[in-house]
């Protein structure tokens, strides 16, 4: 059977069901998110003295991810865009860089915890590296659980733009709404725990 | 979407990476301005809100999003913000303002 509305917006709410479930997962995700980040006024505003960041962590690599997910954000709507235009080889280089991008991130991601192991600090150390690696961690596991439902569907649910090219593009764009959010919450962890 | 109307917006796309890639910049370059805990981190949160509402107008679509979307938001938008200013109400009342 079916499943209603998928492609075709309803008429109660305007929306597909896709987009409007994507984007009630993404309101509970601002405050699985916001939750962490008032734990991290609460932990900051309640000592006389916060450590820097920079004394702890690699600005340049974060600077780094950000370029990453900044870029993989475009090369996602823009996957999204060229299927619009009917352009399927467009749309694989293009979801094919977001891959190669968020990968990217992780390696980076991967380097950036093993100096901080190397230096034996680690969440237990204190309540900044415990708040960077809590809030870091979700996020990675954000990109992981991005990268798997990108890389599934430009290869093996790429089928579907032959069956369903409506149904398909629908996915992308859901898919790149999810990605676009991780993107953001990066935006903000960036300067939250490298910078101020 | 008619295909003039995707062009177009690639060409907005575009724009808004290299905006995103300059207020980068201006990220970290605030990072090395001495003007104080305060004021920095009340600048940089400005930064990021800005390239946050970039990504979420237009990557998002919530520019020309339905409204039933941005209803959503709004009443999430405003439980975040309670969640954001209980530990800072906090702060306040120890500090006896």
């Amino acid at each position: 059977m079916e499943i209603p509305y998928g492609v075709k917006e309803r008429p109660d709410t305007g929306l597909n069901n896709a987009k409007l479930g994507i984007w009630l997962f993404l309101a509970s995700e601002v405050m699985l998110f916001g939750g962490l980040f008032s734990a991290y006024i609460f932990l900051r505003t309640g000592v006389d003295d916060w450590p820097m960041g920079s004394k702890y962590l690699d600005v340049k690599m974060a600077t780094l991810n950000t370029l990453f997910l900044i870029t993989s954000s475009v090369t996602m709507v823009m996957s999204w865009a060229s299927l619009k235009l009917n352009d399927f080889k467009k749309f694989k280089l293009y979801a094919g860089s977001t891959l190669l991008l968020a990968c990217g991130f992780l390696v980076i991601k991967y380097f950036e915890y093993s100096s901080k192991f190397s230096y034996s600090y680690y969440p237990s150390t204190d309540n900044f590296l415990g708040i960077y690696f809590t809030m870091t961690g979700l996020h990675v596991i954000h990109v992981i659980g991005g990268i798997a439902v990108i890389a599934f569907l430009l290869f093996p649910g790429a089928k579907m733009w032959e069956t369903d090219p409506e149904r398909f593009t629908s996915r992308i764009e859901v898919t790149g709404l999810y990605w676009h959010f991780v993107d953001l919450v990066w935006i903000f962890l960036f300067p939250v725990l490298y910078l101020l | 979407m008619k295909p003039e109307e995707v062009k177009h917006h690639v060409k907005i796309y575009i724009n808004v990476f290299v905006a995103l890639l300059f207020l980068t910049v201006v990220t970290v370059g605030i990072s090395y301005i001495d003007i104080g805990v305060g004021p920095g981190i009340a600048l940089g949160l400005l930064v990021a809100s800005v390239k946050g509402s970039l990504v979420a107008c237009y990557f998002m679509h919530l520019i020309d999003e339905k409204k039933t979307i941005l209803w959503t938001l709004f009443a999430t938008v405003i439980s975040f913000m309670i969640l954001i200013f209980v530990p800072l109400s906090t702060m306040f009342s120890n500090a006896g303002y």
